[in-house]
């Protein structure tokens, strides 16, 4: 029992993490029927550009919470560019052309990112300084029993207030309005005087900057940050967006939480249920199926709506 | 070199000098090349393999315009369904002429298991599914090894018998007529019949009925439905098919080097053989080949140039080799999107497609 609440938790954390990178996909997705292909390389950049902050600041004298809250806050902005720039060079030039030339693009400019955060950060994994000091919190009266750490609830909070700040955001602000118009229909969005390249152009920075919060939530979390980190966090919230109906903020956010349960009760079980022929290496497979079961069986995800040309 | 090919199509006499010269220079290359080094006839032997793969991908891609991300999983079930077959790690040791056929049916299978539940997907959920389901291979092969020992996990599978027929080896030195075949000469020749025999298939598929389904699904699937195609069996076709061709390049490519690894067949090889499609130019068969050369080859020549230039620049190496071709492949990806979405070589119809699609209507 303890094991499954403490699995159950690692999941919600892992989720938590999922939901705010698939937010990033959703977000491009509704607005301009995108696969942005490169988000995962933004969350790696993210990460990595707060590895550099939080190692140089580590020696001073600052609060170790100050210190990752300023990591975060010059991954942000770094990300954001890195999002604009991918959006005026690779895609905006393409959104008339044919569906798989974007996506080609887009796998272009995820191979240079991740070549060039390698040049820039060498290809050794880096270990993230260990400055907040982990504090684990027993959920029961069992001192050996399942634990919840601080990192792991500051992780939790911090996706719940992003998530509400955009659903704030997209519901109830002027540009939220305008997002939602362009997503319907652009032209006729552009012809009410929204300015629908400045609208996408956000949409785009908005998901960076998640994504970024996201790398550094990732990086703290595992203490650890690659260059190919991007790739297979990329494609697990992306299969996370799917599993909730992409497009949907709800939906990501709801299939983030999904995915990072499923993945660590799997990871958990599968060694028990299959009596150890297969074991927690096959983390990664979960996803992949996951994705696949609900392409096959929901393409439109739990949440999503429409399906029309979707799938 | 395929220039004066195409532009001699009216004149036949022109046409036949045109192969006898191709022909002449590709049967005196592998010694011209290795009087360089050896090392250049393997890379050869290589960009030979690579062009398998972009052409069995150019018939996913480029023919039926389902765009698959995970192809390079084909290669590796070839790959190890040869290694496997042929080598100590069972002891069993069949000929090769009895393996390819089972390692492409093998792919062939994992082909129609991967497409089968897919092909309601749009494209780019497509590419999603299919880059999955590459990764999904690559951590079977790395972590089957317990408890039954199938891939021998990240150690790989060496010792991997070359091909043989009777007491004639491929991948041993023999004299004939006074010249010295070595073992990737001999390759060589081999991976050319291979070569000429899959691109006269893909010329002769591209043209016929099934060819011309599948691009009449890749315009417009629903048109193609009304019109009485069974888009669902051409799909799974195109599928098929060029898992087929990416399985008997998987074979080759374990015979060829005597040892595999799940290494081998990482996203970036898939990412690779999909550069070399879009920078030939989907669905050209030709721009295909020429694609699939200069990806490869070029890389190779960076490698020997880019380090002395470097050091002579700087004094030291700033990037490596490797790196650069990573960068290029990107770029070349990107860039060719942006200026010159047909390919080097465009198909004609891709061609038309492209340029009408620019003036379209938005959204």
């Amino acid at each position: 029992m303890d094991i499954l609440l403490q699995q159950i938790i690692n999941g919600l954390t892992l989720g938590s993490v999922y939901a705010v990178v698939a937010l990033g996909y959703t977000m491009v997705y509704g607005i301009i029927q995108l696969i942005n292909f490169a988000h995962g390389e933004v969350v790696m950049i993210g990460a990595m550009v707060a590895f550099t902050v939080i190692s140089m600041l580590a020696g001073t004298s600052l609060p170790p919470v100050l210190i990752v809250v300023v990591g975060a806050l010059v991954a942000i902005p770094v990300c954001m560019a890195v999002g604009y720039t991918m959006e005026r060079i690779a895609y905006r030039p393409l959104r008339r052309a044919p569906r798989l030339a974007p996506l080609i693009t887009a796998i272009g400019i995820s191979i240079i990112l991740q070549h060039v955060a390698m040049i820039i950060w060498s290809r050794n994994n880096l270990p993230f300084p260990q400055i907040i000091k982990v504090v684990p919190y027993h959920l029961t009266s069992n001192e050996e029993g399942a634990t919840i750490t601080n990192v792991q609830i500051a992780i939790i909070a911090m996706s719940v207030l992003m998530m509400g700040g955009l659903l704030f955001l997209v519901h109830r602000t002027k540009l939220g309005i305008a997002m939602r118009a362009t997503s319907q229909n652009q032209l006729v969005a552009g012809l009410m005087g929204i300015d629908i390249n400045k609208i996408i152009a956000l949409t785009f920075v908005i998901g960076a900057g998640l994504g970024a919060v996201a790398g550094v939530m990732n990086g703290t979390y595992y203490g650890i940050a690659h260059y190919q980190m991007g790739f297979v966090l990329g494609l697990k919230a992306f299969s996370a967006a799917v599993l909730g109906g992409i497009g949907n903020l709800g939906g990501a956010m709801l299939g983030g939480v999904l995915l990072g349960l499923i993945e660590a009760l799997g990871a958990g079980y599968v060694g028990d249920f299959t009596n150890g022929v297969f074991g927690s290496n096959y983390q990664d497979v979960f996803a992949f199926l996951v994705l696949i079961a609900v392409l096959v069986f929901r393409p439109s995800g739990l949440l999503g709506e429409r399906v029309g040309d979707r799938a | 070199m395929v220039a004066p090919l195409i532009d001699a199509k009216g004149d036949p006499k022109k046409l036949w000098i045109g192969v006898a010269i191709i022909g002449f220079v590709l049967l005196v290359l592998p010694f011209a090349l290795a009087s360089i080094g050896t090392a250049w006839v393997r890379i050869t032997n290589l960009a030979i393999l690579f062009v398998f793969l972009s052409l069995g991908l150019n018939i996913v891609v480029g023919f039926a315009g389902l765009l698959d991300l995970g192809y390079i999983a084909f290669y590796a079930v070839g790959a190890y369904v040869y290694a496997l077959l042929a080598s100590p790690h069972f002891n069993i040791h069949l000929p090769f002429w009895a393996i390819l056929p089972i390692g492409a049916a093998a792919a062939c299978l994992f082909g129609v298991l991967l497409g089968a539940p897919t092909l309601k997907l749009r494209g780019d959920y497509l590419a999603i599914v299919t880059l999955g389901f590459g990764e999904i291979i690559r951590i079977f092969l790395n972590n089957l090894y317990q408890p039954i020992n199938i891939t021998n996990g990240p150690q790989g599978i060496v010792t991997i018998d070359p091909f043989r027929i009777g007491s004639f080896n491929l991948a041993t030195t023999d004299t004939f007529l006074g010249l010295t075949f070595s073992g990737p000469i001999k390759y060589y020749y081999f991976l050319l019949i291979v070569l000429v025999v899959v691109i006269v298939i893909n010329i002769r598929l591209q043209n016929s009925r099934i060819g011309r389904a599948w691009e009449a699904i890749r315009e417009d699937e629903i048109a193609a439905r009304a019109m009485g195609i069974n888009t669902r069996n051409m799909k799974l076709l195109a599928f098929a098919m060029g898992a087929s061709f990416g399985g008997i390049a998987g074979g080759m490519f374990s015979a060829m080097q005597g040892f595999i690894s799940p290494e081998s067949f990482v996203l970036v090889e898939s990412v690779m053989v999909l550069s070399m499609v879009v920078l030939g130019g989907m669905g050209n068969i030709f721009g295909v080949v020429i694609g699939a050369l200069l990806l490869s080859f070029v890389p190779e020549i960076l490698r020997y140039t880019v380090q002395p230039l470097q050091e002579a620049l700087f004094g030291r190496m700033l990037l490596e080799p490797e790196v650069i071709r990573m960068l290029l492949f990107g770029l070349a990806l990107v860039l060719m999107m942006l200026y010159r979405p047909a390919g080097i070589l465009p198909s004609a119809v891709r061609k038309r497609e492209l340029a009408k699609r620019e003036n379209g209507p938005v959204g």
